[in-house]
């Protein structure tokens, strides 16, 4: 009698604890998208930067921090419901429109974000030889006048795994070199590949183009380019 | 029967126990808590509720927290568990946040309860409400520098319980009023609290003034410097001082701090009682007595229930007093910046065209410079608590090869000897062997070299100096620099050079602004004055860039002050072992780079101001966050 009398206690307690109260649906929309000027994604570094959603009608808000990818896109999971976007000021290497974007997200989403870059880098071409990768390019200033900003370097960035850029330190790049800025329509840069003993011969590298703009942290980039050696 | 009667005895009990002075006799006072009156009554209690207020002070370095003293790559950390420090590539928004409203409030609550107090002595009042405004205003700068403007509450304040909190939501003030705040709290104070050099541990004249010198200079600095990151400010001024502002702000820093050197404040001068400099430089942080140059410090004492175990954590490895310490690594970066004697920059000349240079005994390498060098830093071949520190990495054969071990005071045998000989200190160094000189270098600066500092059951009561008389120089000299006087600043910095050794004074052409920025880093550096410095005067994002430093660069551009600042290098002595040889027992050197240093530092533009969390945001949506975040 007894032991039957622990087992009803125990179907009880395992009853009511399932609640349906505390059980939330799992995230079920994706939202993706591209952060675009005239329709071009434009590349950045990883992980540097970010935009926020904020989502109404949850106790204390906080922000959800939305990280966009290496070729300019971002993909985040996230509940149905209403959002707000938000472009912090001086993040990224582009004026974003300061007005909140308020949209509505039930099931996948896919949304470009049109965003107006300093400097578009234009025509990039890389190539290899005997141990050394050469890139050029042209850099297109697009905001001008009272907004405008002048170019601080253009730095040809290699790296050794699909990772590129110059704020991951070590991890971002194994050599960069900056180009001589007096034709910002032609310019050019090569950068030897360093040896490295410890490491494992590989026959390819990455390689891409960056531009930074005096007073902005963030660079804007070409695609990675993967050379064969 | 017996059950009537015992109920008749409690019946009576019962009766007699209700007399009508139940509540006089329930009315007893307390004997574990004092009244608010009971305090404010007597100097003895409000000094004990102002002591602990003094406790809790906010240091950003403090010798309670070794770290906190060695950040930004000036040091390696020798402690396996912080090696991540150096692989990962900086620092979250967040780092280095404060935050303490309900300090703030306490403090407004002490200064309320005690001007209300009607027992305490005239002068006893004033001193004391003196103090805790000290104290308030110290926090305030101490926000100021790390978040940016705050509000600025200056009186307790309560909640009615009505159910709208928004009477309590105050918006934040710009920086520079926060800044207006602590000079002109300063400006009130210094005649009412006591002149007198030999109170070190409470609020002074020489405190009060120290603390305006510095927040005017900082101020200053960053009105004129905050101009080159203009993107490191905020519409509304919570961030930000405008640049027209620099020259007021530079002339209040020069103006207290003359005060302090022309003895306006009391005897406080430069520490110079021993003859050897170096001694001398490492004597001003431990020695207590008759110390001219401590202005306002942490006290500690043994046996007085307060002490700190910063010695334990940092003493020579070998021959510890415990089975820890030497967690400080200062970098080769740092020890090289030390002048020579002659006032010029030189690398730790370890080659010449590529071949190693031999040296006859294990320190002299490091002969000729700035004495602080010794005074700081626990250089190879060196004493500390007259024992001899035993750091050397191994043995080089002739070819080039290096024999070494991987414990301390590993024995080997080496070519063409029978028997093992020891092939590696016992204080290492040692790749990744925590509590080894990793770098080569202990930490000295705040080491106590009383017996008994090392041990756990003792530990050291080493006082930390929170404001000293060389600062108030070398900001004197900054202050001076920026107003167009180098004949002034130089000779400030030659009073404070001339201590070090330094035989060439500088004249009026020497005094640039690299030359200030390098004598605040070598004579203040581990006193929790570099990351301010880096941050007002916008450089931390330039030194902290985040790209790894390579092994040329690093023992270039020694003294400018824009040198990457991303990892910490290392400079090892190995013995040279090849008998029959002329250089056979030398000592050659070696610069590396360790291997547990794999990330490199970045200071991103919105590290500059510390973030203000979210939390305090929904509680409060008049706070403005802090830019670039």
């Amino acid at each position: 009698m007894k032991v039957k009398f622990y087992i009803l206690a125990l179907l009880v307690l395992a009853v009511s604890a399932s609640c349906e109260l505390d059980n939330f649906n799992e995230p079920d929309a994706d939202f993706t998208g591209n952060i675009v000027y005239e329709g071009q994604a434009i590349p950045v570094a990883r992980n540097q930067v970010r935009f926020e959603l904020w989502q109404s009608g949850y106790g204390s808000p906080a922000p959800i921090d939305v990280a966009i990818a290496q070729d300019g896109s971002f993909s985040s999971r996230l509940f149905s419901g209403d959002y707000k976007l938000i472009f912090l000021p001086g993040e990224g290497p582009f004026r974003a429109s300061s007005d909140t974007l308020y949209f509505n997200l039930s099931g996948n989403k896919t949304m470009d974000l049109n965003v107006t870059p300093y400097y578009m880098i234009r025509g990039a071409q890389f190539s290899q030889s005997s141990g050394t990768v050469s890139g050029t390019c042209g850099v297109d200033q697009i905001i001008t006048g009272a907004n405008g900003r002048a170019v601080e370097r253009v730095t040809l960035v290699i790296n050794r795994t699909q990772f590129v850029d110059t704020n991951s330190g070590g991890e971002g790049s194994i050599a960069q070199v900056d180009a001589d800025l007096s034709d910002l329509s032609n310019l050019s840069m090569s950068v030897d590949i360093p040896e490295d003993a410890k490491k494992p011969d590989q026959d390819y590298i990455f390689a891409r183009i960056g531009v930074k703009v005096e007073g902005i942290e963030d660079m804007i980039y070409t695609p990675v380019e993967k050379l064969n050696l | 029967m017996k059950k009537h009667i015992y109920l008749l005895l409690i019946a009576s009990v019962a009766i007699w126990s209700c007399s009508k002075n139940d509540e006089e006799f329930l009315d007893r006072p307390s004997t574990s808590i004092l009244t608010q009156e009971q305090i404010f009554s007597d100097p003895k209690t409000t000094l004990s509720v102002l002591a602990d207020l003094y406790n809790r002070y906010y240091d950003f370095g403090t010798v309670e927290d070794w770290a906190s003293l060695a950040g930004f790559n000036v040091a390696y950390w020798s402690e396996a568990g912080r090696y991540p420090e150096f692989q990962n590539d900086g620092w979250g928004y967040g780092a280095w946040g404060t935050w303490d409203y309900a300090y703030i409030r306490e403090i407004n609550l002490f200064l309320e309860r005690c001007s209300e107090a009607t027992e305490l002595t005239e002068e006893d009042k004033t001193r004391f409400l003196a103090e805790a405004r000290f104290l308030r205003a110290s926090y305030y700068f101490e926000m100021v520098k790390r978040m940016g403007g705050v509000p600025l509450i200056l009186e307790s304040e309560t909640y009615d319980f009505s159910g709208d909190a928004s009477y309590l939501q105050h918006p934040r003030e710009t920086e520079a009023a926060i800044y207006d705040f602590v000079i002109s709290e300063a400006e009130a104070l210094k005649d009412i609290l006591p002149n007198d050099a030999n109170t070190k541990s409470r609020a002074t004249k020489g405190a009060v003034l120290a603390m305006q010198a510095r927040a005017a200079l900082y101020a200053a600095s960053i009105a004129k410097y905050g101009a080159t990151t203009p993107q490191v400010s905020l519409p509304g001024g919570e961030v930000g001082i405008p640049a027209s502002r620099a020259n007021e702000y530079y002339t209040k820093a020069l103006e207290a701090s003359e005060a302090i050197i022309n003895g306006e404040a009391g005897g406080y001068g430069l520490y110079t009682k021993k003859p050897d400099l170096s001694e001398n430089f490492s004597s001003i942080f431990y020695d207590k007595a008759n110390n001219p140059e401590a202005i306002f410090v942490e006290d500690y004492l043994v046996g007085g229930g307060k002490t700190h175990g910063y010695t334990i954590v940092n003493q020579p490895r070998f021959g510890a007093e415990e089975e820890e310490g030497g967690r400080i690594n200062p970098s080769l970066q740092f020890v090289q910046s030390f002048e020579l004697l002659d006032g010029t920059y030189a690398p730790l000349e370890n080659e010449v065209g590529g071949a190693p240079v031999y040296f006859d005994n294990i320190g002299d390498i490091f002969q000729g410079r700035d004495a602080r060098l010794a005074g700081t830093v626990i250089l190879p071949g060196s004493k500390f608590k007259s024992t001899d520190v035993d750091i050397w990495a191994g043995v080089v054969l002739a070819d080039g090869s290096v024999v070494s071990g991987d414990s301390r005071g590993q024995q080997k045998e080496l070519p063409g000897m029978t028997g093992q000989v020891q092939v590696v200190g016992f204080d290492g160094p040692i790749d990744g062997l925590e509590f080894t000189a990793q770098t080569g270098f202990y930490i000295r600066k705040y080491q106590d070299p009383a017996t008994g500092s090392g041990r756990r059951g003792t530990q050291s009561d080493v006082w930390f100096i929170r404001y000293r008389y060389a600062e108030v120089l070398l900001n004197a000299a900054e202050a001076a620099f920026e107003l167009n006087q180098p004949e002034l600043a130089a000779e400030y910095l030659n009073d404070v050079r001339e201590r070090a050794g330094l035989t060439v004074p500088l004249t009026a052409a020497d005094v640039t602004f690299d030359k200030i920025v390098h004598e605040r880093y070598v004579e203040l550096a581990f006193e929790g004055l570099h990351f301010f410095d880096l941050k007002r005067w916008r450089l931390a994002h330039v030194i902290l860039d985040g790209n790894p430093i390579s092994p040329e660069e690093v023992t270039e551009n020694i003294g400018v002050a824009t040198k990457r600042e991303t990892q910490p290098y290392n400079i090892w002595p190995y013995k040279y072992y090849n008998p029959g040889d002329a250089n056979d027992g030398k000592w050659l050197y070696r610069i590396n780079r360790l291997s547990r240093i794999t990330g490199s530092d970045r200071f991103r533009l919105g590290n500059y101001y510390s973030e203000i969390g979210q939390g305090l945001i929904n509680n409060n949506p008049k706070l403005v966050r802090n830019p670039n975040q």
